[in-house]
Order: C-alpha cells, then structure tokens, then sequence
C-alpha cells in the first residue's frame, strides 16, 4: 500500500489523549495491548485521526475509546453496533471502528451483532474476549469457560460457550479473525486486513481480566495468563482443503487464530447507494 | 384554489413521514409496528428520493441507537413507532437526552398496557412520553390534533432538535394516523428549517458541551477536526466522564436550565374561547377534536365553554393553563386512558377549581356527545 506507515516509526502517544492519563485499566488487563495493536493497524493504514469514529458500549471495553484521539462515541450496552449502523450510512466517508465485549456484543447485543454480519456494512468490530463482565465485579459471561468461578458461578460455570467466531462467520461476516494479546505483531497485522476490508469485518481478541477473573480463579499475573491462552491457540486452516472453521456454535478445547473467513460480498452502503441510483433513475425516465 | 400538486388528501402517518421530508429529514430507522408502519413504509419510498437513507433494522432498540449514530453523523434524524415499541426505545432515548443528541422520535398510540389492543386508541404514553426514560432528563412531546398539524408538527419536532438539542417526541393516537384529511403542502423554500449549530470555532480548547450563553453548546461534526468524546455517562465541559459532584451538578442544571431559557421557542397551546368561560376543557389529539364540537354545540346553548389544547404537551404549559382556566370553576379532561394529563392540571390549577375527569380506557374514543353530556350534569 502506498500510503502505509512503516512499521518501526510507529509511536502510540500520536494517537492518544494523553490528558487523559493515567487511563483507568487495573494493571496487567490485555485491553491496553489490544488497544495498541489497534492503533498501530490505523498508523500503518494511514488513516486520518479526524474520519476515524470509534463507537463502543458498556464495560471495560467500552471504556478505552475515551483514551484515543479521534471521534469516540461511548454508547449504551449492548449497542454499539446499531449506532455504528446509523453512523456509517449516515457518513460513509468515515472509518468505523466499534469496541465491544463479550457480554456487550454476544449477550445483551447478541442481535445486533448477527445483522451486522449479515448485511456486510463497512465497519470493523473488535471485541475483547476476557470471558467474564470484569466492570460490574466479575459475572458469567457467554464466554466463561465451563467449570470457570465468577461471582454469579461461585461453584464453577455450567453453560455451554459461545464461539464468537463461528457464531459471526455462520452470520455471514465477510471477515472474522481472532487473536491473543501476546502475539501483539500478528494482532496488528490481523486487525489491519479486517479495517482494510471492504464490508463487515469482525475481530475476536482474546483478553485477559488479571483483577477479577484471574484473580478468581487463580491464574496468576497477566504474563501467565496470557501465555496460558497461547497455548490453547493452533494457527488457522484458513485457505487450506478443509478450511471451514465452522463446525459447532460453542468453544472447541484449542482454537485457531488468524483470519478464519475472508469472502468479497457486496458491501450494505454501496449495494443501497446502487438501488438508489437505479430507483432514481427509473423515476427519471418515467 | 385547491388543486391536487398543492393539497394532498392523505392519512395522518403519511402526513407525519412527508413533514419529516419537508423538514430535510435525511435518515430513518424503524421496525414494523401496528399503527405506525404506514410512517416507515413511506420513509421507505420517500428517502431513497430525497438524499436520504431509510432502514429497517433488527428490533426497535437498534432502530433507536442508529437513529442516535446517524445523528451523531450530524444529519437530521427520525424513527416511528407505538406503545411496546415506545418502551423498547427508552434506554437510547435517554442517551439522545443525555448527550443531547438532536433526534425525533414519533409514538402513534394504541391500547394497553403490554401488547394490548394494536388497532385501537388509545392515549396512555402521556406519562411514558415525558418520564420512560430513567433519570432527570430533558424532553419535548408534541401532540397534533389533526393531519395538517401532524404534518406541520412534524417539521417543528426536527426545528425544535436541531435548534435546541433535546429529542422531540411526536406523540398522537391511532385515530389520526390513520384519518384521512387535507393537508396542504408548503412551496418550496417556503419554509423556516432549523439546522443544529455546528461547531466552527478553534478545534483547539474546544469544549463541546461549553456552558454558552443560550446554554445550547455548538454540535461537533465528526471530520470537521474536533475529535471529541461523547458518552451517555454524566460528563464535564469537554465531554469526558466525571462523578465529580460539583460538575455532575452543573450539567444537570445546564440542560434543565436550557429548557427554562427557551420557553418562548418550544411553547404552543391553543385557547379556544377561554376569557369568559365557566368551564373549559383540557385536551389533546383526537379527545380534543371531540371537545371542539362539544364547545360549538354548548356555546350555541349558552354555555360558557372553552378549550384549552397543549400543543406542546411537554414541558407542560402551565402559565397558559394558569392564564385559560382563571375565570374558569370547573376544568374537565377528557382523555383515553385512566387519568394521566389530569395529574398535571390539577397540579397547576387554584386549589378552588374543580378537576374532573371523563376517561376512556376500552379502545374506542370519546364521542363529542359524551363531553357535552358531561359537561351538563357538571353544571347541574
Ligand atoms: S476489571 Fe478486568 S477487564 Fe476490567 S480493567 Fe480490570 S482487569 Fe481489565
């Protein structure tokens, strides 16, 4: 890409609000790293500070968009998406970038997160995967791991998981790929294709909540839990013979990471940008 | 003279979806719901037309929040809905109030409580309309009494956001959505459109919810170089959170504040033959339109009956009410629900006045008749 950054220059303090700091994030929570890897994809696109629209929800998640300079939009819970939604027909010359979380797009957002996949809107959506609603003192998410202690599992977790990523590839997302923090390189590099894709793209990172979760179930300090998480990864069969990723809605024991769905399909705003046009010219011509 | 290209004979929610286009409404997210889909099927076929983006979203709530984003995108915004729906909206709503975001949301009325009665009247979201969002919040309801004042409603809803940042709710029953009147249309250009006060001033230091003067702070557009934050948490001068309870205390002040500063621009009330009048009737939509052919029938009688109708429901014109019910010993409210604007009336009438109320709650509307009835035995 001609307009790229290249990658050594890349310094995160230009793309933060640095009267903001300290940020409020307990030390040792993988959201930072992701926000990081985040930010470096934007510096290597080259994308304008001033046409990126960061809109998140409710959560911890929900809360590092305040921490980067470009427009934020802190939204309601679960939310984020059908604002997104409106914001990127509304503006279709910004960028579109939506933080969320586990419980904010596969819970109470649930619905909205299946739209979008299926009707392939132009926006990025990275939500933080740390398994537990960390903001409100620790409960049960849809992606607690089975037999996981929470304040609402005080006898371990008993719910089947959800696969977030198979959930959004069987929507039908145009791009979904997923992460861990501690490979902050591959993130970059993963979130970069999905802001550089033309559609709905949708990022799975892997988080971890060292204050409440690991604390809770005895994980250690962020260094072992996110290399804990590495060694449940294996790489993506993307691209290979049999490399559909979909075969069940909930959490396999090892994941893969990468991009795990990258199909072209007609992206909403020009396909309805195109209708327009040919309703408008039927009209025309009588 | 009346001709076809001028005046339109249309139904009440057709009449709602084309003030939203005079108005320069360039969004519109809805979801299917008995008896305001007429609005979003219209919406549907005017704004591809019109520069305009229509959508039918997932559930209400998404409606809701990508009425908000597209907003924040700084276009004229709008969805319609009716009693359930309404309640699914609230939570956004509330944002839109809360980080006074310019939005106009339409509640066409029906029965219930719950699923209630989809094809019947009913007013019931009096209260819904001003409190169903939690917290102290800011808020403007317009009730129209006909399909002309819907249609001119319609557009002053969107006047009313843009210029002073506070949602707007067009709230009427199902009687008027679906009646058939004459509404004439405006020539073009014939009309006084408001449009949001975008920010012009240095990106550098810029405050956006800066406590000026008309206490309406300057709407940063996204990609103007502002790079502002919005959030639905309690938020200082420059946007960002705060709990602090000095500050807390001060943005809450400033919106309501703001409403008490533009009374001038936001109040509107009819007061049909009030001077004189030992009675009047207090009414809105279509309980109003009963009460004037009661009042007409009564004054030929010799009954001295008048007719107060706010227009803007809430903020509640109390100070007009004050003015229309001083000569008056009795103040009758009809309306379709157990007795909910009566609250309201008798908080703002002389404790000596008489407050009575004539309700109807089983899905039909009240009759004409049903009011001078009333209003006969109260002066026997
Ligand atoms: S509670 Fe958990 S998720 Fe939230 S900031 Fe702390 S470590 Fe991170």
């Amino acid at each position: 890409m001609d307009s790229s950054n290249s990658a050594d220059s890349f310094n995160i303090r230009d793309y933060l609000r640095l009267e903001m700091f300290p940020h409020f994030l307990c030390p040792g929570c993988g959201h930072g790293i992701a926000m990081r890897a985040l930010l470096w994809a934007v510096y290597e696109l080259d994308i304008d500070k001033d046409k990126i629209a960061i809109v998140s929800g409710i959560g911890c998640s929900g809360r590092i968009g305040a921490y980067v300079d470009a427009n934020t939009f802190h939204t309601t819970h679960g939310r984020p998406l059908a604002y997104a939604t409106g914001l990127a027909l509304a503006r279709p010359d910004l960028h579109v970038i939506v933080i969320t979380g586990d419980g904010d797009s596969l819970a109470i957002g649930g619905n909205h997160l299946i739209h979008a996949c299926r009707r392939n809107l132009n926006m990025t959506c990275m939500m933080l995967n740390n398994e537990v609603y960390g903001m409100t003192g620790g409960q049960a998410s849809p992606t607690t791991s089975e037999t996981r202690y929470t304040t609402t599992s005080q006898s371990g977790s008993i719910e089947p998981v959800f696969d977030a990523c198979a959930l959004a590839s069987a929507a039908g997302a145009s791009f979904v790929g997923r992460e861990v923090t501690v490979h902050t390189p591959n993130l970059k590099d993963l979130l970069r294709d999905a802001l550089d894709h033309n559609g709905f793209s949708f990022v799975e990172v892997l988080s971890d909540c060292t204050e409440v979760f690991g604390r809770k179930n005895n994980l250690g300090e962020s260094p072992e839990m996110i290399l804990s998480q590495k060694s449940k990864m294996r790489p993506s069969s993307y691209g290979s013979a049999n490399g559909n990723i979909v075969d069940e809605p909930f959490r396999p024991t090892t994941l893969p990471t990468g991009i795990l769905t990258h199909k072209e399909r007609a992206e909403y705003g020009d396909t309805y940008r195109a209708h327009v046009e040919k309703i408008s010219g039927s009209v025309k011509n009588g | 003279m009346q001709s076809k290209d001028t005046h339109k004979d249309i139904q009440g929610n057709h009449a709602c979806a084309l003030g939203a286009i005079a108005a320069g409404c360039k969004f519109f997210a809805g979801y299917p719901i008995t008896p305001s889909s007429e609005i979003a099927e219209r919406m549907s076929v005017e704004l591809p037309k019109n520069e305009g983006t229509f959508i039918q979203m997932e559930d209400e709530i998404a409606s809701m929040g990508a009425v908000v984003g597209a907003s924040m995108g700084g276009i004229k915004s709008m969805t319609a809905t009716s009693g359930p729906g309404f309640s699914l909206k609230q939570e956004n709503l509330g944002y839109a109030s809360g980080a006074e975001i310019p939005c106009v949301v339409v509640n066409v009325m029906r029965g219930g409580p719950s699923t209630g009665m989809p094809t019947r009247p009913a007013q019931g979201d009096i209260m819904q309309a001003r409190w169903g969002t939690h917290g102290d919040h800011e808020i403007i309801v317009l009730t129209p009494d006909s399909v002309p004042e819907i249609f001119s409603e319609t557009i002053r809803a969107f006047n009313l956001t843009e210029e002073l940042r506070v949602p707007v709710i067009v709230l009427y029953d199902e009687v008027l959505g679906h009646l058939v009147e004459t509404v004439e249309m405006p020539k073009e250009g014939s009309l006084d459109l408001k449009t949001r006060k975008f920010a012009q001033s240095p990106a550098e230091d810029f405050l956006p919810y800066k406590e000026t003067d008309d206490m309406v702070p300057e709407f940063p557009r996204p990609g103007d170089g502002y790079r502002t934050h919005t959030t639905g948490l309690t938020h200082q001068e420059n946007g960002f959170p705060t709990q602090d309870p000095k500050q807390v205390d001060r943005m809450i002040k400033r919106m309501s504040g703001k409403m008490d500063m533009h009374k001038d621009v936001y109040e509107s009330w009819e007061a049909l033959e009030c001077d004189d009048a030992d009675i009047v009737i207090c009414a809105i939509g279509i309980s109003a339109r009963a009460a004037r052919g009661a009042l007409k029938s009564l004054r030929a009688q010799g009954q001295k009956v008048g007719l107060f109708r706010p227009i803007t429901l809430w903020p509640f014109p109390e100070d007009a009410l004050k003015a229309a019910t001083k000569s008056a010993k009795t103040v009758l409210v009809p309306e379709l629900n157990a007795g909910q604007m009566i609250l309201e009336v008798e908080r703002h009438c002389d404790a000596s006045t008489n407050v009575v109320g004539l309700n109807r709650i089983d899905g039909e509307h009240i009759e004409p008749a049903e009011i001078e009835e009333k209003i006969k035995e109260l002066v026997k």
